[in-house]
This record gives C-alpha cells, structure tokens and sequence, in this order.
C-alpha cells in the first residue's frame, strides 16, 4: 500500500496481495446472491509444488457490470481475453482475468463466466473500465452473436465483410456456419 | 474513425495487405497530417484459419498438431498452452522431469523468437549485415533445436501429461557447446544493438507505450514490460518447473536505471530476455530430477482418460510475444473438445499499437509496428480477401522510406 498509480483518470492505491479465499470472500459478501457459484482450484507445479489458484465464478446477468466495476476498484485486472461457449438455449461468456501480477509466484487467475439466454444477447461493454477489452468483445460480437451494449467500436474484425449477416461461426445451432461449408461450390460469389 | 480537428486537411492511406514489417498480412490505415500519423486503424482476419472450429472433429492428441501449426515460429507455446489446459481440466499431474524439460524446450524457443525479432529489427531500419549476422546465430539455434525435438520448426515435443522425447546424459555436452556459443555471441549482439549510435537515433523515443497504457489495454510480454509493467506468467505463477528457478521480471530499467516504453526499450527487454533463457537452461541442466517424462506413455489410455473428462480449463504460458492463454472445455461424452479458444499474445498488442503509431513519421511505421513482434497468423484462424482498389503504400516502398530516413541521420 502507499504508491500510487492511475488508471482511467481515477487515483489507485498500489495493490495489496489478495489470496484466492479473500478475492472470493469480498465478492461473495459484496454481491451476495448475485454470485451463483464459486470455485477454487489450485494446480501445483515443480520439485517445490508451489501452487497457483484459479477462481471460477459463475454470476447473475443483472450485476455483470457491477461485479467489473468492484473488480476494477479491488485491483485493476489484466483481462486475458473473454471466451464463449455455445450452451444449448443460452451462450456462456467466459472473462478470463488475472489479478496480483508482479509479484512472484502470486497470480491468481479469476473466471468469471455470465449465461445469456439465446432470447435476449445483450451485455454491457467493459470498454469503459478496460479499454483493452475491445478486440475481445469485437470477436464476441461476430463469431457468437452477442451484441455489446456501448461497444465503442462495432465493426467487424476477423470476420469477412461479405459472410452473410446473421452467421456465428462458433454456435452450434441453425445460426452455425454448417449450411455455409457444406454446398460450397454453390455460394455465389 | 473520426476526422482529425487539425485545420490542414489530412489524407488516408491504406498499407494492405502485407504487414509492414513481418511478410503476414494486416491492413493498416493511416491518417496522415504530412509526414506525420494523425490516427490508425488496423483491420484483421486475412489469415483466419478457423482452427477453433477444424478442433471440434479431432480428439485432444490430434488437436496437439493442429495447434503446433497455429503459427511457425511458436510451435511449442501453443500445443504446451493446450496441453496445461487439458491437464488442469483431466487433473493430471505431470512427472518432474517432464517439468524442467518443458522449460527448456520453452527457452529454447525463445531464444530462436528473440533473435530472429533482432534480425528483422535491424533490416527494418536498414542493417542487413546485422541480419545476416543474428541470423546466423539463430540458425545454431535451430540445429539445437533439430538436436532435441528431432525438428527445426514445428517440433512435436508436446505431448499431453509430459513430453515426447527426453535430454539424455550424452546430450548434455553438445547442449552446453551451443549454449556457450550463445553467450559468446550474446555480447556482440549486444554491443551492435544498445550502443550503436544510428540504432539509438531510430528507436530511442520512438513509439512510446506509457505505462498507463501497458495497462488499460492489457498488453502483454516484452511489450508491457519495456513500459515498466512487471507482468511474465514464468514469474507470477507456478507451471512447469519455473517456480523451483531462479528468475525475475525483465524491465529495461535493470540496464538503463529507467524506463521509457519506446522502441530502445523493446530492444533491451528482448536481448536481456536472451541471456535469461541461457541462464534458465543451465539452471535446469543442473537441477533435472530424474524419473519418466511423461504421466501416461500409452496414448490410447490417455484419451480413454481425457474422454471421461468432464469441466473446463485454462493453461497459461509466457511465450516469446507474452502471455499465451488456451480455455478448453469438455463435455465428458464426445473425445473432441466441446470449446476450445485460442488466445495468442498479439491478439492483446494490437490496440498498443495506435497510441505507439500516433505521432510517428511514415518511416518510422516498419520499426514501430515491428518492435512489439506481432504474429498475425496467431492472431488470425478463418481466410478472407480485402478490397484494394485504393492507393497502396506497399511493403519495398514503406522499407525504402525506413532505410532512407537511417542514411539521413547517419549524415
């Protein structure tokens, strides 16, 4: 504690070290019911079986932004990147944070994942807290169909600007890529 | 992209479709106020390999050679980065022998990443005698390489639960021989690149990333840390064996007494990183518990394991560019992954790149977009083709400027 340092225009005290335990503690006292489930594992490594905790958390849609924001003020994360699964009736976004780097042997990698419901994909960008989220929700965006509210930047990204609208490469369901792969040689150009 | 205010009214030009300073295409436009950037924007996907997607009919050890082809040069972060997720998900424990062979292995690949980034820093800015130089050294690497995995690039050491092929006690000379040949070199290289007058001119206080950046949009690897952030998986937590060795977070401040996130900044941070991988190789040498090098040497057993799996996973590796994530998850009824996401560390230093361009003169665009190593066929897995009938600032012409401006200031 003491140093400071500032991120997006607001003063930050320097990060104390938080252990797993305490990351979840404070979330789950903050938010409560909010929090669906959490989970800690600790994978150990070496002659010296020293350990590494990851944290899977499963939240509620309705604080996704709140629980960035706490994050944010707790101890600004680096976001590794967001991944996504293809549940069935929802989609599943995975937002892959790391907290507590710079000190040896410290890191705790936190997960927290956040179910959409196919009727209604729409979440809140993070872009306002961690500008360096854009080009992970921009992916999201194209290959899931999970739309950012407040994205700054919406265009298409790795995708081809004539792949037909309404197309996710990464769903399982009729919106998947399939019928486009399988009569290839009928796709008019 | 918004228009500039400046009352003078600037123009775009697209550099398409080949990576200004890497031969892998992205599309780059510039807004130009003259001679100088006014804003950037960069589209990508022409390299989309959809190598998600090819993983969903393969089973775990298939998918390990899907994921070495990922890129060329990082053949061994992504099969072990895939490897570390599915051993977390399955929970198994890999021997520790296996561990320090995998630091090696590791290593070894970054010391042929960090000099050919060298090589090709140098021809950027007009020292193709320092190329061919570096690239010399790189190609010792390589036979160490070819000497160990039985490979030169895409080199099948992976495998899930350890490794494929062990260092036995009669290849420890042949190893050292190379290491030393390294060292020796080490100080050459390190005399032409952060002393030389005319590299200093071209990179010192040129495409500065501040701290503060490195931060808010999450870059990772030497870039980060030539800005002072103290961000390395290899230091800030436990995987393979790097928690039972002696290492420490490289910022150009351990040479210079401060840091300025410019390009000189990168230069070091790599080079330093060079003689840390030495280092971490012979600490291992010695160290080396004996024991197997792998958790299940029957393959058909492994995937009948991995097959009842059923959660999800991520590994995480410091790999040349930074950190390299994969996420798996399995289903515990299909063999094929249920999801698997590829995050490769360029994907996170493309958005460092517009506060790094802004500012710069044309010439300066190949060192600066070079000097946070991209990968682009890491960044990239699905094809795509873009529109080009505008006027091109193509790669020899963009070169010839760079080289031209380094003639100038050796004047």
């Amino acid at each position: 504690m003491g140093k400071t340092r500032n991120i997006g225009g607001k003063i930050m005290t320097e990060e104390k070290i938080l252990t797993a335990e305490e990351i979840v503690n404070n979330f789950t006292d903050e938010f409560k019911i909010k929090i669906k489930d959490t989970k800690i594992k600790k994978r150990s490594a070496g002659v010296k079986k020293n350990e590494t905790a990851y944290i899977w958390m499963k939240i509620d849609k309705s604080a996704f932004k709140d629980i960035i924001k706490y994050l944010c003020e707790l101890q600004f994360p680096h976001l590794a990147v967001v991944s996504g699964n293809d549940l069935g009736n929802s989609i599943e976004l995975i937002y892959h944070f790391t907290l507590n780097y710079g000190n040896r042997m410290k890191e705790t990698i936190l997960n927290i994942s956040v179910e959409l419901p196919k009727s209604n994909l729409e979440i809140e960008s993070i872009c306002d807290l961690i500008p360096g989220a854009l080009i992970t929700e921009r992916e999201k965006q194209e290959f899931l169909g999970v739309k950012f509210v407040g994205i700054p930047d919406n265009r298409r990204l790795f995708l081809p600007e004539d792949l037909p609208e309404g197309i996710y490469p990464w769903r399982k369901d009729e919106t998947g890529p399939d019928k486009l792969y399988r009569n290839l040689h009928e796709v008019k150009k | 992209m918004s228009k500039s205010s400046t009352t003078k009214s600037t123009y775009q030009i697209p550099i398409v479709p080949i990576h200004p300073a890497l031969k892998e295409p992205v599309f780059f436009e510039f807004e130009l106020d003259g001679e100088k950037i006014v804003d950037v924007d960069v589209k990508l996907g022409h390299v989309h390999r959809a190598i998600e997607w090819a993983s969903r009919k393969r089973n775990p050890v298939q998918i390990l050679y899907l994921a070495e082809r990922i890129c060329g040069i990082c053949s061994y972060c992504h099969p072990i980065a895939f490897s570390l997720a599915v051993e977390s998900t399955a929970d198994i424990q890999v021997p520790e022998r296996a561990e320090y062979l995998r630091v090696i292995h590791g290593e070894l690949e970054r010391i042929c990443s960090h000099i050919l980034w060298a090589g090709v820093a140098a021809h950027e800015i007009g020292f193709d005698t320092v190329l061919y130089l570096t690239w010399q050294i790189r190609e010792k690497a390589l036979d160490l390489t070819e000497y160990l995995t039985g490979n030169r690039v895409t080199k099948a050491i992976t495998m899930i639960g350890g490794v494929r092929r062990d260092i036995t006690q009669d290849m420890i000379p042949k190893v050292q021989e190379s290491l030393k040949y390294f060292k020796d070199n080490f100080e050459k290289l390190r005399g032409i690149f952060l002393d030389d007058k005319t590299f200093k001119m071209r990179s010192q206080n040129c495409g500065v990333l501040t701290k503060e950046n490195a931060l808010k949009l999450c870059a990772v690897g030497p870039t980060t840390r030539a800005s002072g952030v103290k961000k390395d998986v290899r230091v800030d937590t436990s995987y393979f064996a790097y928690g039972d060795l002696d290492i420490n977070y490289t910022t150009p401040d351990i040479l210079t007494g401060e840091v300025n996130g410019d390009v000189y900044d990168r230069i070091i941070v790599r080079l330093l990183e060079v003689k840390q991988s030495i280092d971490l190789i012979e600490q291992c040498l010695d160290k080396m518990p004996a024991g197997p090098i792998v958790a299940e040497p029957k393959i058909a057993k492994l995937l009948a394991q991995l097959k009842k799996a059923n959660g999800e996973g991520v590994g995480l590796h410091e790999a040349p560019r930074g950190e390299v994530i994969h996420y798996v998850k399995f289903d515990g009824v299909n063999e094929a992954p249920y999801t698997w996401k590829v995050r490769a560390p360029t994907y996170n230093n493309i958005l460092p790149w517009i506060p790094m361009l802004k500012g710069q003169q044309i010439a300066d665009i190949p060192i600066v977009a070079a000097s946070t190593d991209p990968c682009m066929s890491c960044t990239n897995r699905v094809a795509v083709i873009k529109n080009g009938n505008r006027y091109e600032l193509n790669k020899e012409e963009l070169h010839r400027l760079s080289v031209e401006k380094t003639r100038r200031l050796m004047l």
